[in-house]
């Protein structure tokens, strides 16, 4: 359309606002399906550790704290929640709306941080991080240190990716706040929410591999 | 007819100055900017090879240490796989190309494509702090536990360099399947694209498929070597080959990344100096696909003898027969095109002959190592060497010259001498083949690779092979002198000095800046010279 070609936020490479944002999205997918493979290669390393030493996994997997982990999880998911809500507002251009929901979802996002930290400090406190100081049943020692290795590998790289998305979040908070967020330029919201959403799945699979289903074994 | 004045405004003079290069989002300038990177890492990976050739004239480690020879070979390796091969057609070719042959302004996100530039250039100097302050000695394919405990050279930065690098070749990766589907001119429907496009969206969906799992495996083997991390030292409970497991199938794809942009530089040279329309040209499109796809089966190839089950091995096996079979549909359809084609001994012509020969020879010998029992016998020998020269230079280098040839007065606006191009092309090409000729034999006698010495019996081919390399270095600082000197002495070219068709043609040499005066129609179906005059699209099309 002829009125939105001359749209501030239109890049010149493109033709219209439309191409602009479908671009962008599709953009982010592709970025997702790296993101998949990436992690795809620490899940296929739990997998393989996890049959080869299926006794120290169990083992291993009952130091985890599951309360914590288990509020954490909700606290992830609600931040989706408000993640959503924060597009929907985008979208229809409410922008104290989109402007809350975005700080509640930061704010979310901080408390999972926190958390998972307080969590790190435990393990450091029971010396479960790898390396010389690391101690555990005699039984279990050696296999218990790849469980714990993958999980420091694994949710160290999640927190990271968390943290990369508040800092996103907190530059569309600026966007939102200077008014460059319109109803009809709320992509940069919703490419932001695909991100999120997806730093959250990781989370959805992880949660249950390292504290869950050990449990049962 | 070609003007004898370039055009007054166009992409090199739009702007003047270091940061109108160093803050630049143009593609065609960030194609620049890594031409001369893949070029600098190019002849750091040259000056290494010639020290390899020059120990490896005589029998008797003479020249240098056995522990330095290791280094040669590793450094070797990594400056020419990560820093030359994968970003070389891409990152110039490509990202030059690919926006103005769909007609589009620029790639979806040019900013993005400076970061990758940048995070090449970083992931470089990382591996150049390696070289330079005592160099790596676990061979480019960085085996553990050799990687995270034994070896005691700078495995860090080095692997840091090619971690970070990774995400340039994502990034360029995920711009181009963006601007593929994106940012194609009113009319460029997907059977129109050149097939230079299709090869580079295969590429792409390597790069963003695969290099996330070597970024991965690259910090995990990072994070055993600092923190003691278990995953894989047997020692800590860690199993070796998984981490060959997870380094082949991102590497052996990558060799897809390599040689899939030359596959598409060739066609558009066959298409050009045979003024023909590519033969089967979507058998040669989804070809470029179907060995993407394949490309991602049959990494275990790598490792018929380090413990693999007979069955895997044999799945293996069969899946990297089906290779060849993409493969030769497009060699078939280069051939078939150049039948009875009215076909033009240009410069890139005599590469993309030399290509497709040469290629050829590299992927017949790529079904011995398909095949589980001459693989054992050939394993960790010349052989192996040999094979993937022919693929990776006489392959990929081959195509890259051509297509920078071909493309070169579209660039620079300007042409090179064509006596010498020719003549350097027939250098490269002899050299190339008594480089690596005899050493299928010595390696098929047995010969092994990665040492510093040999028994006696082997010098003659080895000498050979020495003789060759030198002629092959000659040859590749031929265009490296004629194509500078061409940018400022070499004739103006005029905006289709080879009469080709394609949209890059019909805009000036050099582009202007946004490529095109106004986004061209596409009404033609691709390389359609019947319906053409003088490489434009005729009334009557």
């Amino acid at each position: 359309m002829a009125d939105v070609a001359h749209h501030p936020a239109l890049a010149h490479q493109f033709d219209s606002l439309g191409q602009q944002t479908e671009a962008a999205t599709l953009g982010m997918w592709v970025f997702l399906v790296t993101e998949v493979l990436f992690f795809g290669g620490l899940f296929l390393t739990y997998a393989v550790y996890r049959s080869f030493y299926p006794a120290a996994f169990s083992a291993a997997s009952h130091e985890l704290d599951i309360l914590l982990g288990g509020i954490n999880t909700a606290v992830l998911i609600t931040s989706s929640l408000t993640m959503a809500l924060a597009v929907h507002a985008a979208q229809l251009g409410q922008r104290r709306l989109l402007m809350i929901f975005l700080v509640v979802t930061m704010v979310l996002g901080t408390v999972f941080l926190g958390i998972k930290a307080v969590e790190y400090y435990h393990k450091f406190a029971e010396h479960h991080v790898p390396g010389a100081t690391f101690q555990f049943e005699r039984e279990h020692q050696r296999h218990a240190q790849i469980f714990f290795s993958l999980y420091f590998i694994m949710t160290g790289l999640h927190a990271i990716h968390m943290i990369i998305g508040i800092a996103v979040l907190l530059v569309m908070w600026i966007w939102a706040w200077r008014g460059r967020i319109t109803s009809d330029y709320a992509g940069p919201i919703e490419i932001s929410g695909l991100y999120w959403h997806f730093v959250d799945i990781v989370w959805i699979f992880l949660f249950p591999l390292l504290y869950l289903i050990g449990r049962h074994a | 007819m070609a003007t004898s004045f370039l055009p007054p405004r166009h992409y090199l003079n739009e702007q003047y100055g270091i940061t109108s290069w160093l803050l630049t989002r143009d593609h065609k300038r960030i194609a620049l900017l890594f031409l001369s990177g893949v070029t600098f890492f190019f002849f750091i990976g040259g000056a290494f090879a010639v020290l390899i050739r020059l120990e490896l004239a005589t029998p008797v480690g003479d020249l240098v240490s056995d522990e330095t020879y290791n280094k040669l070979f590793t450094m070797h390796g990594v400056a020419m796989v990560f820093f030359f091969l994968i970003p070389a057609i891409p990152s110039v070719l490509g990202n030059f190309l690919i926006p103005i042959m769909i007609g589009a302004k620029d790639l979806a996100f040019p900013k993005l494509n400076l970061t990758s530039w940048y995070i090449y250039m970083i992931g470089g100097l990382f591996t150049m702090y390696a070289i330079v302050t005592g160099g790596l000695d676990t061979g480019w394919t960085f085996y553990t536990p050799f990687s995270t405990v034994s070896s005691t050279t700078k495995v860090i930065p080095a692997a840091l360099g090619i971690f970070i690098t990774g995400f340039s070749s994502i990034l360029t990766g995920l711009n181009f399947i963006v601007t593929i589907h994106r940012m194609r001119a009113p009319g460029m429907t997907w059977f129109r694209l050149p097939l230079f496009v299709w090869s580079h969206y295969a590429t792409s969906l390597i790069m963003v498929l695969g290099t996330p799992v070597i970024a991965i495996t690259i910090l995990l083997v990072a994070a055993e070597r600092v923190f003691r991390f278990g995953f894989f030292d047997p020692a800590l409970g860690g199993d070796p080959v998984l981490f060959q497991h997870l380094f082949w199938f991102y590497s052996h794809p990558a060799v897809y990344i390599m040689v899939l942009p030359a596959m598409g530089v060739v066609s558009e040279l066959v298409a050009a100096f045979c003024r023909k329309p590519v033969f089967g040209y979507t058998f040669v499109a989804f070809a470029s696909l179907a060995i993407a796809v394949l490309g991602f089966l049959v990494w275990g190839h790598h490792m018929f003898v380090a413990g693999q089950s007979v069955y895997a091995a044999l799945i293996f096996s069969i899946l990297s027969f089906l290779v060849a079979i993409p493969s030769a549909v497009k060699v078939f359809n280069w051939t078939a095109t150049m039948y009875k084609g009215s076909v033009a001994w240009e410069t890139p012509m005599l590469y993309a002959i030399g290509f497709i020969g040469l290629f050829t020879i590299g992927g017949l010998t790529g079904l011995f190592l398909a095949a589980v029992g001459l693989n054992v016998h050939v394993t960790d020998t010349y052989f192996i060497v040999a094979h993937f020269h022919y693929i990776m230079v006489g392959g990929t280098i081959m195509g890259y010259l051509g297509g920078l040839h071909y493309w070169w007065p579209k660039i620079s606006g300007r042409m090179y001498n064509e006596w010498l191009a020719k003549f350097s092309a027939l250098v490269i090409f002899l050299g190339f083949n008594l480089t690596f000729f005899p050493q299928f034999i010595v390696g098929y006698l047995g010969m092994p690779r990665r040492y510093h010495a040999y028994p006696p019996e082997f010098q003659v081919l080895n000498v050979l092979s020495s003789a060759g390399a030198s002629i092959l270095g000659v040859g590749y600082l031929i265009p490296m002198a004629y194509l500078m000197w061409s940018l400022r002495y070499g004739r103006v070219a005029g905006s289709n000095p080879w009469g080709a068709v394609g949209l890059e043609w019909t805009t000036t040499s050099p582009p202007p800046t946004d490529n095109f005066a106004t986004t061209p129609v596409v009404t033609w179906e691709a390389y359609d010279y019947q319906s053409t005059v003088d490489g434009q699209p005729s009334a009557a099309s």
